[in-house]
């Protein structure tokens, strides 16, 4: 087209990107193309398991790769179809996507080795894996992507792959449990979507390094405060805060242990995850406006998270609330705002991810060694699964928020950041919330796993049918989350690391000048 | 003029939803996601802005249009909508029809079966 009158490098990418820079679509390309392949693979059951767990073992991979990448250079931009901003899709991964899309590969990789023990012929010929390799598609699409409508499409993958994993068996509860969990998941992806067709008609631009840019320079008309009230409602009701999150405790314990595992450790901190991105970089000025209101709904998530785990006798649900009760320490870091709080807000993101999943698995072969996931009906664990037994009180210990295990740090950031910002009730309400975590968990375990086992015939010790019945866990199975929480100890001794990782990601949140200048070139100004 | 005409339209469309979608029959709710996602088309493509009978697609020798044309953007974004909140309403369809047939009811107030009204209280003691 040498003979174009337009000059094309104003619209177009006209240099081959580096090859490093790759990384940034490389996880979602990997996980759609291996999806595409299990879906073929339909009929070779036996194949599929090893394939996916050799996929996401690629994925922590890559994902690793993107974090040193972007820890050396910066956020990192790749243009879809070589339109240059903000005419074209971009994908930006800066330092909390990487975190968070890395940390969700490790929990997945682990659910997936998990699964191959746990997931059954029938399971697989009904799509566990294709869904699974989909739903990563999602999560680290959503992670990853710099533009606000093709995030609204990311969810929408991975919703309707975890519909797919919930209904998965087709028992009743879990169909009970879907119904909840499909309605007001639906609800909410739509009112992200109303948000975004606002956010369209103010900005006229979808891309978010644009929008950060754009964001002060907006005349005071704009009716910035509604359409960040409705993101923040949508995403709440995603993340399970505090007065939209019913659907949460009614369908996790419904479908496989794996499943609800891969739930509780990706699905709500997606959520987080774009509550932080709205907040905190897109629109700080109205976070600041609104922040009293986020820290109540943080305050009443963590306490009605853990005042809700106390008041079950199954342990799976048990387990539900403790994943409402880390969602609301989150949230005090985004009501708090500012780089020390948003950085405790991502680390309690990636010790609640590999926290929470390896809890569900663990709580899964608990409950098949039982027989029962009522808490009253199991006992004696500790004499017949001693290995178990000991794994499953280090992630009670770290879930509580005790040290030396992952829970302890962040949660020490968020309080010294309330103190610090004088908001002392929030610093309160987050050590309460550990301290009834603590009770409902110690309690767990005092009955389930310590006392000796209940006699056959007293009441409460009926076989649940979802369990499996009384089964060993193979050591196959007991691997994952021995990883799991050999990572919790090892970030709860060696927190450093992490800890600086996270203050590169929330300074890289709250001044943006560096994702834009990713996106727009080193002369953009945000 | 056509932007406060479609903003009306659009909100009457939330209010039937929200109204059907408030009722505890799961029947009325689908109905209710139907003209939600419709009603989220609408404001869209209003927000795009409205321009009439004027295709974005250049004539014959033209690098750029020579007028005002409509908005493409949003119908795209519109499209995209369209595909998911309608695979959604499949998916939801099928599944309330699992529900009515399996639990016998479409009242959400009796389908307890995965939190069953008269579920035992934690043990109190050691």
């Amino acid at each position: 087209m040498a003979s174009s009158p337009i000059d094309l490098s104003l619209a177009l990418v006209t240099e081959a990107p580096d090859a490093a820079d790759w990384l940034v679509v490389l996880p979602v390309a990997l996980c759609i193309a291996t999806g595409a392949l299990m879906t073929m693979l339909r009929g070779r059951p036996s194949l599929q398991g090893w394939l996916a767990v050799l996929a996401l073992g690629v994925l922590v991979m890559l994902n690793i790769g993107l974090v040193f990448h972007i820890g050396a250079s910066g956020p990192v931009t790749m243009m879809v179809g070589r339109w240059l901003p903000p005419f074209g899709i971009a994908f930006t991964a800066d330092m909390t996507g990487a975190l968070f899309s890395l940390s969700a590969s490790v929990v997945a990789f682990a659910c997936a080795l998990h699964s191959l023990g746990d997931i059954s012929e029938t399971g697989r010929r009904h799509g566990f894996y294709p869904f699974l390799l989909l739903l990563m598609a999602g999560v680290s699409g959503a992670f990853l992507t710099g533009d606000i409508f093709n995030l609204y499409v990311w969810f929408e993958v991975l919703l309707i792959s975890s519909f797919g994993l919930l209904v998965i068996g087709s028992e009743h509860r879990q169909i009970d449990g879907a119904v909840k969990y499909g309605f007001l998941n639906l609800v909410a992806t739509t009112l992200f979507l109303i948000a975004t067709g606002y956010l369209y008609g103010i900005f006229g631009t979808l891309n978010m390094a644009d929008i950060a840019r754009k964001a002060g320079t907006l005349p005071d008309s704009a009716p910035l405060m509604t359409l960040v009230a409705l993101y923040l409602f949508a995403f709440a009701m995603k993340a399970a805060a505090f007065p939209v999150n019913f659907w949460l405790p009614a369908s996790y314990h419904t479908p496989r242990i794996v499943v609800s595992a891969l739930f509780a450790g990706l699905l709500t901190k997606v959520g987080v995850y774009a509550l932080l991105r709205i907040g905190v970089m897109l629109f700080p000025t109205e976070r600041e406006a609104l922040s009293t209101v986020i820290a109540v709904v943080a305050g009443f998530t963590m306490i009605t998270g853990a005042l809700g785990a106390l008041a079950q006798a199954d342990m799976r649900r048990l387990l539900g609330y403790l994943v409402v009760s880390g969602i609301g320490a989150m949230l005090a870091g985004l009501a708090l705002g500012g780089a020390d709080a948003v950085s405790g807000a991502i680390v309690y993101g990636v010790h609640s991810m590999l926290v929470m999943s390896a809890l569900y698995l663990a709580i899964g072969l608990a409950g098949r060694a039982a027989g029962t996931f009522s808490i009253g009906g199991a006992g004696g664990l500790w004499q017949r699964e001693l290995t178990l037994s000991a794994l499953t009180l280090v992630l009670f210990f770290s879930v509580s928020g005790l040290p030396p295990f992952s829970g302890f740090w962040p949660k020490l950031m968020l309080v010294k950041a309330a103190l610090a910002q004088g908001a002392g009730w929030l610093a309160a309400a987050l050590l309460v919330s550990g301290f009834l975590t603590t009770i409902a968990v110690g309690r767990l375990f005092l009955i389930a796993y310590w006392r000796p086992a209940p006699l056959a015939s007293s009441a409460g010790a009926e076989r649940d049918p979802s369990s499996g019945g009384r089964k060993r866990g193979s050591a196959a199975s007991l691997l994952p989350v021995f990883a799991l929480m050999l990572a919790s100890i090892g970030i709860g001794l060696y927190p450093e690391p992490l800890i600086a990782a996270a203050t590169t990601a929330a300074e890289g949140l709250v001044s943006p000048l560096a994702y834009v200048q990713s996106v727009f070139g080193t002369e953009a100004t945000p | 003029m056509m932007e406060p005409v479609l903003a009306i339209l659009t909100g009457l469309f939330f209010a039937a939803a929200v109204y059907l979608m408030l009722s505890k029959f799961i029947i009325r709710v689908l109905l209710g996601v139907a003209i939600l996602g419709n009603a989220v088309n609408l404001l869209i493509f209003t927000n795009g802005r409205l321009l009439r009978e004027v295709p974005p697609v250049l004539a014959a020798g033209l690098d750029v249009p020579a007028g005002p044309v409509a908005n493409p953007l949003p119908q795209a974004l519109i499209l995209t909508a369209i595909v998911i909140s309608f695979s959604f309403f499949a998916f939801l369809l099928v599944l309330s029809w699992r529900a009515y047939e399996g639990l016998g009811t479409d009242n959400t107030d009796r389908m307890r079966v995965a939190e069953p009204e008269d579920a035992p209280l934690p043990p109190e003691g050691y």
